[in-house]
């Protein structure tokens, strides 16, 4: 019996429960308030910048000229003709985008803040705005930064000979343009950071709410110029992130800046509107996608010509390149790709710059390749289910046309479940009789795989200037008996004290409430990357099983002194190190001994480290959703939604669940509900959560799962990461559906999201008289 | 700005205040009492996450004044759990049915359920999906949310089984 497997309620609930978690907002009553003025033009040269005139004497305005010296954002590809866009966390001279930070305020309460923030004498020469990519890919266009010709930040081409053949000769050649409205990541905790003072040691403890404290760290004292060891950064309790909270931003840069110079506390916490327009957006991409076929549907060649709308600036440490560049080497999905031609370019505007958001580019590849296929389908005339059999990689692993590995999946197997569950023969018959009542049901499949638990190689070949990857794990047992895991993964809501505290458990024969995971803390853990692409489970996992292991060893030498036994027939169970004859020793009273008594043993600690840095694996799985939508107003609604996932081992079925399920949740948001909406001019128009509109518990369904567990070798614990998958099915799903239910029209959904206005807007145009 | 002082209770203990005729409860309850169970997702009455009982009544905390609670009885999240920290049945509910994952959203989910709990109404199907859509929540999928009501719901008699018709208690 492993505790592995077992749905263990999470040791992260009763606080949060009990309205004793502790955010950033929480740990930063009490100091003092810093509000942001904010760009109102999109693009335009700062005139004037003047405090408020009645400033009082314990306010402060910090704007540019205060942070001289300090330096800009500029995270490096080496890769990509990448253009090194720099960003000044003040700009003294021109602003790029709305809601671009100018100037601080500080003031003792955030209602004084804001007053005065009012009162800031501010004046931008307005000049013209490029928001849409059509407008900075126009010839002749002006440059959102003159570094970047073309308005082109950065730009992967590949081009094959063999592709070009395929698409001379093969007898279908299908093409599909796709269009992804941009999405913002929206944590119910917008951003937030403290930086606190210590007189006494000339310190700074920045608490903030993000999901790469170290990356943080580093980066701030990069920027300011000042010691890294003088710097802490804490992850407290923090209210989701989905990429979202990974990068970067200038904020942090002037708390930290304002504690050092004012020796003070000093906290930003966002509001929601900052946080709608000023974050980080993602997901604004334009692909044009062409597949060559055969006429029994097998997929001789592909060609994708990928565009995203990468906004102002470049987040660190990602940089501006990981949207188009993630499309552009994973487009080939789970297919069988023999020939692949590709351009991918990241476009500057002047909007809020983009960043990670849950599966990144994959939601929109899936979207991309989904469609292709149904389309395909379609015009060769053979099954949807059919085409994806005969494509989908079933032999492992694979070596990509992108030169990617795919370890042992199970791409066909569960699209036949999922096919078997939906009885798609019966559905076909309720569609018939409902489209002669008038009602339009739609049945949807998305397959898809997705790389997950990536290390340091995966990065390094995307060039990047910071090569993210490994994780390091410091694992100690007290005197008592507990045992004390630091991580430098950074979870935020994923469960992972809980998870990795099984996983280490098992390892040691004891229970996991034994097992105290400690986390986002760069004072109490060792340096590491934070939680992001489904990577934690994984790699932060792999590497403290291999720690616990470690310990392990440890453990059953000092028990075979106590038991005198050989150290090779001790096994650690159930709390107790137990020799092959029986006889044994609480692990508790081991530890004591080990600690206070090591005149009687060799090697008196119990402390381990492990690191590790897999090359990444492969999760996949296959959504299925029925949709009926109502023809007159445009308006769709899930019937039913099923996942068939394989994310190999599960180490907490509660816990994988709810991640599918929230992934999902969100899929189903950027298939039907959200988009971030510019005005011509670069204003936002989409500022409040009513204006966004996130979904509720009414418009997410019930959503089935199942599971499959192909265990491949490619990670340590057999776990493939499971974060995002949820999240990428459910654009290409739904928009499957809304096609097949929208058939009679002849209308295919190829913008997402789908809202009523632009489904009612297809019918109008399908009904008009040619 | 006009300060004014205030005297509510919250979680039974008799309170007064003094604060700005412009600061919300939920701000009230933060800064001035301390009790930061309370959360502020959006400040503009859309997420719930600041959700207080006012008079047994659910409200969006970051939408009325601190001054308006005068006289109020209000609960937060802080007084559900018994004082030695054991979970009550909806809190214990959403532990067991992994209704939160972050927990930002679920101080206001858990004073929204409460109220349901609370109701002469018995929950069924379509109340329990219909009322719980008042709030936001970005990490669950709303799936063990509405799990975790239910079946607190069902533990303390107040589920109407026949889905759709509610029935007077
Ligand atoms: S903070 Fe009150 S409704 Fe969002
Ligand atoms: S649990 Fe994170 S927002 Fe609900």
């Amino acid at each position: 019996m492993t505790w592995v497997g077992r749905s263990l309620r999470r040791f992260e609930d009763p606080a949060l429960l009990r309205g004793e978690g502790r955010f950033t907002a929480d740990v930063a009553i009490g100091a003092r308030i810093v509000r942001f003025l904010r760009s109102p033009l999109a693009c335009g040269r700062i005139v004037s910048l003047r405090p408020p005139p009645d400033m009082p004497a314990d306010a402060l305005f910090i704007t540019a000229a205060d942070l001289n010296g300090t330096a800009t954002i500029r995270p490096m590809l080496h890769r990509f003709a990448y253009r090194p866009v720099e960003q000044a966390v003040l700009p003294a001279d021109r602003v790029h985008f709305v809601g671009q930070a100018i100037a601080a305020i500080v003031a003792p309460t955030a209602e004084l803040a804001e007053d005065l923030l009012e009162a800031i004498e501010l004046e931008v020469e307005a000049e013209t705005a490029l928001v849409t990519m059509d407008d900075a890919l126009r010839p002749g266009a002006a440059l959102v930064h003159g570094i970047a010709h073309g308005n082109v930040a950065v730009e992967g081409i590949v081009q094959s000979a063999e592709c070009d053949t395929a698409f001379v000769s093969a007898p279908h050649v299908v093409e599909i343009a796709i269009r992804s409205h941009r999405q913002n990541a929206t944590p119910m905790e917008a951003r937030a950071g403290c930086a606190a003072y210590d007189r006494a040691t000339g310190r700074v403890r920045l608490t903030a709410s993000v999901q790469m404290p170290h990356m943080l760290r580093t980066g701030i004292a990069e920027l300011l110029g000042m010691p890294e060891s003088d710097l802490q950064v804490i992850a407290p309790d923090v209210g989701g992130g989905f990429g979202q909270k990974m990068a970067l931003f200038p904020e942090y840069a002037v708390l930290v800046w304002l504690a050092r110079h004012h020796r003070g506390d000093f906290a930003w916490i966002e509001d929601r509107y900052e946080n709608l327009i000023a974050s980080a957006h993602s997901r604004d991409q334009a692909h044009v996608l062409r597949g060559a076929f055969a006429d029994d549907g097998t997929l001789l060649g592909l060609e994708a010509d990928i565009l995203a709308n990468v906004g102002a600036f470049s987040a660190y440490p990602t940089t501006c390149g990981v949207e188009p560049l993630m499309a552009f080497a994973e487009y080939p999905g789970p297919y069988k790709v023999p020939a692949y031609s590709a351009r991918a370019r990241g476009v500057l505007t002047h909007t809020c710059p983009m960043a990670p958001y849950r599966g990144v580019s994959r939601p929109v590849i899936t979207f991309g390749l989904e469609r292709l296929m149904d389309r395909a389908a379609k015009a060769i005339g053979i099954d949807a289910v059919a085409i994806r059999r005969r494509n989908l990689v079933d032999a492992f692993p694979h070596q990509t046309v992108t030169g990617l590995t795919l370890d042992d999946a199970s791409y066909v197997e569960t699209l036949d479940d999922a096919v078997a569950l939906l009885d798609i023969p019966a559905f076909r018959a309720r569609q018939a009789a409902a489209r002669a009542e008038g009602r339009y049901l739609g049945l949807g499949l998305a397959v898809f795989n997705e790389r997950t638990g990536y290390g340091t190689p995966a990065f390094a070949a995307r060039g990047m200037g910071i090569v993210p990857g490994y994780e390091v794990v410091d694992i100690a047992m007290t005197p008592g008996g507990e045992v004390e895991v630091r991580i430098g993964a950074s979870p935020h809501g994923q469960g992972l004290r809980t998870a990795l505290a099984q996983i280490v458990a098992d390892r040691l024969g004891l229970a996991p409430d034994a097992i105290r995971i400690i986390h986002g803390d760069t004072d109490r853990t060792p340096y590491g990357w934070g939680s992001f692409a489904s990577r934690a489970t994984v790699i932060s996992g792999g590497a403290c099983q291999t720690a616990a292991d470690k310990l392990a060893v440890r453990l059953r030498a000092a028990a075979a002194t106590v038991l005198q036994a050989r150290a090779e027939e001790i096994v650690l169970r159930d709390g107790a190190a137990i020799a092959s004859n029986g006889s044994s020793v609480p692990i508790a009273a081991l530890a004591r001994q080990v600690h206070q008594r090591s005149d009687l043993f060799e090697g008196f600690n119990l402390a381990e480290t492990a690191s590790y840095d897999p090359a990444g694996t492969f999760s996949n799985a296959c959504h299925a959703v029925i949709v009926e939508v109502d023809a007159e107003t445009g308006h769709v609604r899930i019937e039913r939604y099923l996942v068939v996932e394989d994310a190999g081992r599960i180490i907490n079925p509660l816990i994988a669940d709810g991640q599918v399920r929230g992934g999902v949740a969100q899929g189903i948001a950027n298939a039907l509900f959200e988009e971030v909406i510019y005005a011509e001019d670069g204003n936002i128009l989409t500022g409040t959560l009513a204006d966004y509109t996130p979904p509720t518990a009414a418009e997410i369904p019930a959503i089935e799962i199942h599971h499959r567990e192909t265990i491949s070798d490619a990670t340590l614990t057999g776990a493939k990461g499971l974060g995002e998958g949820g999240s990428i099915g459910a654009p290409a799903a739904i928009a499957n559906a809304i096609s097949d239910a929208l058939a009679p029209f002849g209308i295919e959904i190829t913008e997402i999201p789908a809202t009523p206005p632009r489904i009612r807007a297809l019918i109008r145009a399908a009904q008009a008289p040619r | 700005m006009s300060r004014h002082t205030v005297a509510f209770t919250v979680n039974g203990i008799a309170r007064r205040v003094e604060v700005e005729a412009r600061r919300t409860l939920a701000e009230t309850l933060r800064e001035n009492c301390g009790l930061t169970g309370t959360h502020v997702g959006c400040e503009h009455g859309v997420c719930g996450a600041c959700t207080v009982l006012v008079d047994d009544v659910p409200l969006r905390s970051c939408l009325i004044f601190g001054v308006q609670a005068e006289g109020a009885s209000i609960r937060t999240v802080e007084g559900l759990a018994a004082p030695d920290g054991a979970l009550d049945v909806l809190q214990q509910a959403f532990q067991d049915h992994h209704g939160l994952q972050c927990g930002f959203c679920t101080p206001g989910f858990l004073m929204l359920g409460t109220w349901m709990l609370e109701r002469s109404e018995r929950l069924n199907e379509d109340s329990l999906r219909e009322i719980l859509s008042s709030n936001l929540c970005r990490c669950t999928g709303y799936q063990g949310i509405l799990d975790a009501v239910r079946a607190a719901a069902r533990t303390l008699g107040r589920w109407d089984d026949d889905a759709g018709i509610s029935s007077p208690a």
